[in-house]
């Protein structure tokens, strides 16, 4: 035979989908929030994004050049989303310096300390961000004025207004409801469009690079524990949907709750994980200090994810069950 | 909605180029090799030997125990050998050369084309006649057809399910051979159904085949009121005995269990064509259905061919081996092995040969693993891939056992599914085959 053939062991085809393929679908799908909050809030959300993208790319790839030495992975797009994430989650008026500082600890402490890609237990952009917020307070939580009136984020207003005496239903008649949607208000950039984060879990759900468990995990049990605790008191909470449009519940649960790395792997675990940080990010918010607790609750449950992984198995064919 | 199995499944690229080429009888090759042993189970032992002229559908080799199945001569000629030859895998094993003349067939064996419906055999005598014309099973796993057939004491079966799926892309013998010889097909389901002496068959049949579908049932009226074809949702495993039961009747085989252990058998389309030639023209398992197909193929084909014909007669008739060629696949390309020796002949279980280019046929490099769970969702067992192959690749056979490894049905899905490329199958096979070895010698 003058032909050499490859020989190996089946499978002998792959399926279409790769790391970096998946990495870019959810650049894609982060595309529309993006474009939303520059024309919100104006160009500086671009140089925020590109710090944090490129500060980000950069941490990754000299730390693995000179620190850890082991093979470059800063090519398949995961520090990209982690930078794009970062900026999502921060105020359009933060200082730049203070961004390439959360890029660091995000992916110096939260993502390569513990050997990169695969290996860290918590989500980096959160660690970042949440290493900011501690940091830099004040700089964490002065959001920009949308219009005239407030530059509070919906949810701090509405926490002050009621701590002030104010009823529910008063509150809620000076909810503008359309803004909640579109992403007129303030807030950190990328969480300010609902409709804007929609589409793009559309476009993972469609791409197939997460599965629905996580985001309708997160999403129903932030209604359900809301909801309830509206109809038994409507005074004095507000309604599911206020809870569900404000603050970073959707950029929580559709983007950085569902972090392949930081979350279950079987879709029983994932439905656990996401109602357990929809029920902390709940008690964060209603009894908390901190107006928002997404972040919170994303981290308290990445902890979670070994044991969850341990004790929650796959159902599987032909089990037998034990007498 | 279209049933189909319960967990998991993948849905590869069908790419069932060779699909609209009728079968064709292959031209008879200069010299077969055929070996003696085709099947899983214990080798026969041959039964002619150097300078004897044998004739076509003549005993060659006779079975040596229970799990074992005979081989025929499946062509005329004068044995040049019995010897060592190097097979597809290339590994050395015994089969009998013959440099071929023009058939001259054994006594007794209908070569008309007269299509016989009418079965008056009793079961044992149908099972008689199975076991001597050497059939196993054809999807590829070559079990003996007459062992699936004897019904251990104290199970009972009642259904037979007659695998029509044809789950694996490229592969088109089974759909070419419903659509031929359909009527051949259902008479071979009624007469396995009489020798396991059940009332109820079931066909299935994905619903990418709907024309099959179609086919089918309308023959099954004339000739097999007893059969009902089911069309099924296309998902790959679903060919697989296990994923196709639970899809066609909602019943699990237990871990570790067989088939019966739910009351069911399942036969492949290509087999009940199989034994209707055994047991109605008395025609041994001497030639099969080999689609020969690849996306540089010149032509795509679905061959009638005579078992021993080396591989490379049925490429050269195809057209040659394209320029681009890196891998050649006995099978289809979930589940069939890469051929090291194009000279291997094609045996019972030789569904396909379909050349990949060089370019598909290249794995990917492996990249770490991101915890994306796509293999655990894809798993069609409800395993965890991640996990049995870091077990494996750390030698830790308990908890690998403790994991079910040995559940693995080896289908690939985690492999294709994985983003990072990983070799997820490669390690769990390590992992199952250790852990069974452990498993056995617990036993002993």
């Amino acid at each position: 035979m003058e032909k050499k053939l490859i020989v190996s062991p089946s499978p002998h085809v792959h399926g279409e989908q790769s790391t970096a393929r998946l990495m870019l679908d959810v650049v894609i799908a982060l595309l529309p929030a993006l474009i939303v909050s520059t024309w919100v809030f104006g160009g500086r959300v671009l140089a925020v994004t590109a710090v944090s993208v490129l500060a980000c790319v950069a941490f990754e790839y000299l730390i693995q050049r000179f620190l850890l030495r082991g093979p470059l992975t800063v090519t398949n797009w995961s520090a990209i989303v982690t930078g794009l994430l970062l900026a999502f989650n921060l105020p359009v008026s933060i200082p730049l310096w203070m961004v390439a500082v959360g890029a660091a600890v995000a992916i110096g402490v939260g993502k390569m300390t513990f050997g990169g890609l695969g290996k860290n237990p918590f989500n980096p952009a959160l660690v970042g961000r949440v290493f900011l917020l501690l940091s830099f307070p004040v700089a964490m939580t002065t959001f920009p004025a949308v219009d005239a009136a407030t530059g509070a984020t919906p949810l701090s207003a509405v926490k002050g207004m009621l701590a002030s005496g104010m009823s529910v239903p008063e509150v809620m008649r000076m909810v503008e409801w359309s803004d909640l949607w579109l992403g007129f208000r303030s807030g950190s950039f990328g969480e300010v469009s609902a409709l804007a984060l929609l589409l793009g879990f559309v476009w993972l759900l469609y791409r197939r690079v997460i599965t629905w468990h996580i985001p309708v995990a997160v999403l129903g049990s932030v209604a359900v524990f809301t909801g309830v605790l509206w109809l038994c008191a409507p005074d004095r909470f507000m309604g599911p949907l206020f809870h569900l449009l404000t603050g970073g519940v959707l950029l929580g649960a559709i983007y950085m709750a569902t972090d392949y790395v930081t979350s279950p792997m079987t879709a029983r675990g994932m439905v656990i994980y996401g109602i357990g940080i929809g029920v902390i990010t709940v008690l964060i918010r209603l009894w908390g200090q901190y107006p928002e607790g997404m972040s919170f609750a994303i981290l308290i449950m990445n902890a979670f994810v070994p044991l969850i992984d341990k004790y929650v198995r796959p159902r599987r064919f032909g089990a037998i069950k034990k007498a | 909605m279209l049933r189909t199995f319960p967990i998991g499944g993948i849905h590869p690229q069908e790419n069932k180029i060779s699909r609209e080429c009728r079968i064709e009888a292959m031209p008879l090759p200069e010299t077969v090799t055929i070996p003696l042993s085709q099947h899983i189970g214990s080798p026969t032992e041959a039964v002619v030997s150097k300078g004897m002229r044998v004739r076509t559908g003549q005993l060659i080799g006779r079975s040596t125990g229970f799990v074992s199945a005979n081989v025929h001569a499946s062509v005329t000629g004068t044995v040049t050998g019995v010897d060592t030859f190097v097979d597809a895998a290339g590994l050395r094993r015994v089969g009998v050369t013959i440099r071929t003349e023009p058939d001259e067939w054994a006594e007794g064996i209908d070569t008309d084309d007269r299509i016989v419906r009418d079965c008056r055999l009793s079961a044992q005598e149908i099972v008689a006649r199975i076991a001597a014309a050497g059939i196993v099973g054809m999807g590829g796993a070559t079990f003996p057809t007459h062992v699936k057939l004897s019904i251990p004491a104290g199970k009972k079966v009642d259904v037979l399910i007659i695998n029509g799926v044809e789950c694996e892309p490229y592969l088109t013998d089974d759909y070419r051979i419903m659509m031929e010889r359909g009527e051949e097909i259902l008479i071979g389901a009624r007469i396995l159904a009489s020798a396991l002496g059940v009332g109820r068959i079931l066909i299935g049949i994905e619903n990418n085949k709907p024309d099959a579908v179609e086919a089918l049932s309308r023959l099954a009226g004339v000739v097999a009121p007893e059969a009902e074809v089911v069309p099924l949702r296309v998902k790959y495993p679903q060919g697989s005995e296990k994923h196709l039961i639970a899809a066609l009747t909602g019943r699990q085989v237990p871990s570790g269990g067989l088939p019966v252990d739910v009351g069911a058998v399942v036969q492949n389309v290509g087999t009940a064509l199989a034994v209707y030639e055994a047991v109605q023209k008395n025609r041994p398992l001497i030639e099969r259905v080999v689609t020969v197909t690849g996306p540089s193929v010149l032509r795509q084909a679905n061959l009638r061919v005579r078992i021993g014909t080396p591989m490379a007669r049925l490429i050269d008739y195809c057209g040659g081996l394209p320029a681009d060629t890196g891998k050649v696949i006995a099978g289809g390309p979930m589940m069939g092995r890469a051929v090291a020796n194009l000279e291997a002949p094609v045996v019972k279980g030789t569904s396909a040969l379909l050349i990949l280019p060089e370019k598909e046929a290249r794995r990917t490099t492996a990249q770490t693993c991101i915890r994306c769970g796509k293999c655990v969702s894809v798993c069609p067992m409800g395993l965890e891939p991640y996990l049995l192959s870091r077990l494996a690749q750390k030698a830790v056979w308990d908890e690998a056992e403790a994991h079910h490894v040995t559940d693995c049905i080896e289908c690939g899905s985690c492999s294709w599914r994985c983003p990072s490329g990983l070799p997820l199958l490669d390690h769990i096979r390590v992992g199952k085959t250790e852990v069974m070895r452990i498993i056995r010698s617990r036993k002993a």
